[in-house]
């Protein structure tokens, strides 16, 4: 009895300590048990606690307080979490949120909700285009940026004729899309595409369509254990081998290091963040690393970053209040370890350099997270769709 | 060279065997399904995770004790089969005098704890896992490039599944079997025990799972959803050869493959609904499936 009267006394000595501290509730919302769990799950949670952490919040005069949960990559599921946590449990940023179709319904609600949206886990580009949304910043990658990264590369090389596996949601739509539209403009041809079941599991029936007919790359726009499934069976079929180069339009570390060397090996794919670029990098995801078993994938990395630099604009600002913080972000340039410097532009878009890597042979590699080589880095001012093409509304 | 509907024969010839190939999976796993619930009378919803419990242990065999992938379809469906009699032993024996709907909960729940434990310990992007020599290459049939794994499993499912149908159907251990499920008072005052048999026979249909894992190892990816993905399909496969039917497990198993395959040609966006429609169409017209024997 005395001593919880101390501990309240003591409670109330701290608190009138810190009375003009802001309150801050960060929701990661993302796939915690279902195909995108490894690339975002419980390991975003760990980034957003670094960021916390290394940002020193506490001394600072914010109190940070991280929630997290699962949105089984359904829209619905999603759109409950977000409207409890909104309405009643005081979130003030949501962050993460993988797989378009939900990240797009999250981004409706918190723009309704005049709250903050940290997307780095989607990858359309409609966030920051068609659906952009003054409450949002999509930090990590998108559609646009995948497509001209990889897309490019492959037609410059000569992959001239492309046929789609497109996973049959808002996001593979979004990512043919850009895609064709690069293929096109450099000059090459989409001569057909297939729209798989998703989540699918055999590939094969796609993939003999795909070499029916005889395009030069297979673009694979698709996801997750879906990358994994259709990269394997490509493989297992002689496609590769036959002449038909295979484009991973988004793979990340995390697939390639399922998929192993044998079977991924000289896949050129396009990345924002890879762990072993420099010290910064490897310092970080070293830590990363000691408290989940993995390297970070860029997905965990962007909501470290977005989370750093929205405590930043808080920290700035003096409060939480949305506009003004949302103000501070795009207002003050960016600057972590893992992305550099860089911007947050007025659509919401984040911006920074961007990277074509290679897939190591297995006699290059020397650890086993030792998996790509940098073949060029694609500078920020090129890496994202120009804000005028984008067709954003309130930027106009 | 004549064509159907736009698709040259070439290419339909390829889709159909891949849709065998898919067919042997359906097959193998369903006719797990069936010995199981026609001896047992248990819907086993663990069906998925068991499944992937045989690729996880193949790929363990290999990396962990180098023992290589012709063994483990040895080893592998023997070791699930095993967990499978444990797990009949604790649990699922104390079911069988109530509703199916109690051994349906529990063996889902089971499923889930087994599917999050590796989840938590492997993650679920999956595993690599290289075919042996001898499956890694392939052969040009003419109208499409076979890969030596498929073509083994369309051979190993036939033969598994075929030995099974006989021996339930054909010999005096299946006729045991098969009365002990009518009358397991009388059969047991002959002097047959059994429960042991029915243990048995719940672990022989958790080793076809575990057996179908292995087969799934060096063309799948290897990862804790697995079973769940492909488990819902096969549950539809069994119902639509009726709940039980050994036979009706593996002729509707090849059959539904060969139909989602051809889907995948004409409309591929429907293959994921095509067998569900089919099994409400079935459920419709013959309620106890295609090939059950009593309504």
């Amino acid at each position: 009895m005395k001593s919880r009267f101390v501990l309240a006394a003591l409670a109330g000595v701290l608190m009138s300590g810190t009375a003009y501290a802001t309150d801050v509730k960060i929701g990661v919302m993302n796939d915690r048990s279902g195909i995108y769990a490894d690339i975002g799950g419980e390991g975003s949670v760990i980034a957003a606690r670094l960021a916390v952490e290394d940002f020193d919040a506490a001394s600072k005069g914010i109190n940070v307080e991280i929630v997290s949960a699962d949105h089984q990559n359904k829209p619905d599921v999603g759109s409950n979490i977000a409207r409890q946590w909104y309405d009643t449990e005081g979130v003030d940023v949501i962050a993460d949120v993988p797989t378009s179709s939900v990240a797009l319904a999250i981004n409706e609600i918190t723009r309704e909700k005049n709250k903050i949206f940290l997307n780095s886990g989607a990858a359309t580009s409609d966030l920051t285009g068609a659906a952009c949304s003054p409450n949002t910043v999509h930090w990590t990658y998108d559609t646009w940026q995948l497509a001209h990264g990889t897309g490019s590369a492959m037609v410059e090389n000569g992959g001239k004729t492309w046929f789609f596996l497109t996973a049959d949601y808002a996001f593979g739509h979004a990512l043919e899309r850009d895609t064709s539209a690069v293929v096109k403009e450099a000059g090459g041809e989409v001569i057909g595409s297939v729209k798989t079941p998703f989540p699918g599991t055999d590939f094969s029936s796609f993939l003999l369509q795909a070499q029916a007919s005889g395009a030069q790359v297979i673009g694979l726009a698709n996801a997750g254990g879906d990358t994994v499934n259709s990269m394997k069976q490509a493989a297992e079929f002689g496609i590769t081998q036959a002449g038909q180069a295979i484009a991973g339009l988004l793979v990340f570390i995390n697939d390639v290091h399922s998929l192993g060397l044998d079977v991924a090996q000289g896949l050129v794919l396009t990345e924002s963040f890879y762990w072993d670029m420099n010290d910064g990098t490897r310092e970080w995801s070293a830590r990363f690393e000691e408290q989940t078993g993995n390297k970070p994938s860029m997905i965990q990395a962007g909501v470290y970053g977005a989370v750093l630099h929205y405590l930043k604009a808080v920290e700035a600002v003096g409060n939480k209040e949305t506009e003004a913080v949302m103000a501070k972000m795009k207002e003050m340039p960016t600057d972590d370890p893992l992305f550099g410097k860089g911007v947050v532009r007025q659509d919401g878009r984040k911006i920074h350099d961007s990277y074509l890597f290679r897939v190591k042979t297995p006699d290059k590699s020397e650890g086993e997270w030792d998996l790509y080589e940098t073949v060029a880095t694609i500078p920020a001012e090129k890496a994202f769709r120009p804000i005028e093409e984008g067709g954003c509304e309130f930027v106009k | 060279m004549f064509e159907l509907l736009g698709i040259p024969p070439q290419a339909l010839f390829g889709q159909l065997l891949l849709g065998l190939i898919n067919g042997s999976f359906y097959a193998i796993l369903s006719l797990g399904l069936a010995v199981i619930f026609g001896l047992l009378n248990i819907i086993n919803f663990t069906h998925g995770a068991q499944y992937m419990l045989g690729a996880f242990v193949t790929w363990m065999l290999l990396n962990y004790l180098g023992v290589n992938y012709w063994w483990s379809l040895l080893i592998a469906p023997v070791a699930v089969g095993i967990t499978g009699v444990i797990l009949e032993r604790l649990f699922i024996r104390r079911l069988y005098h109530l509703d199916h709907l109690y051994g349906l909960l529990l063996t889902f729940g089971l499923a889930l704890i087994t599917t999050g434990i590796f989840k938590q310990i492997f993650g679920v992007s999956g595993l690599p896992y290289q075919a042996p020599p001898l499956l890694s290459g392939g052969h040009n049939l003419g109208f499409m490039y076979l890969p030596n794994s498929r073509a083994w499993v369309i051979i190993a499912s036939a033969v598994v599944c075929l030995a099974t149908w006989f021996v339930i159907e054909k010999t005096k251990l299946g006729a045991y079997l098969r009365a002990a499920t009518e009358n397991p008072t009388l059969v047991g005052a002959f002097g047959v025990n059994v429960p042991l048999m029915i243990t048995l026979t719940y672990g022989f249909g958790v080793a076809l799972a575990g057996f179908a894992g292995v087969l799934a190892a060096p063309i799948y990816a290897i990862n804790p959803v697995m079973g769940e993905n492909l488990i819902i399909v096969v549950f539809a496969v069994v119902v639509i050869g009726g709940m039980g039917s050994i036979l009706g497990s593996i002729v509707t198993g090849f059959g539904l493959g060969l139909i989602e395959g051809l889907t995948r040609v004409f409309y591929p966006e429907g293959s994921a609904v095509v067998i569900f429609v089919i099994m409400a169409l079935v459920l419709l017209v013959k309620p106890a499936g295609l090939f059950g024997r009593t309504a």
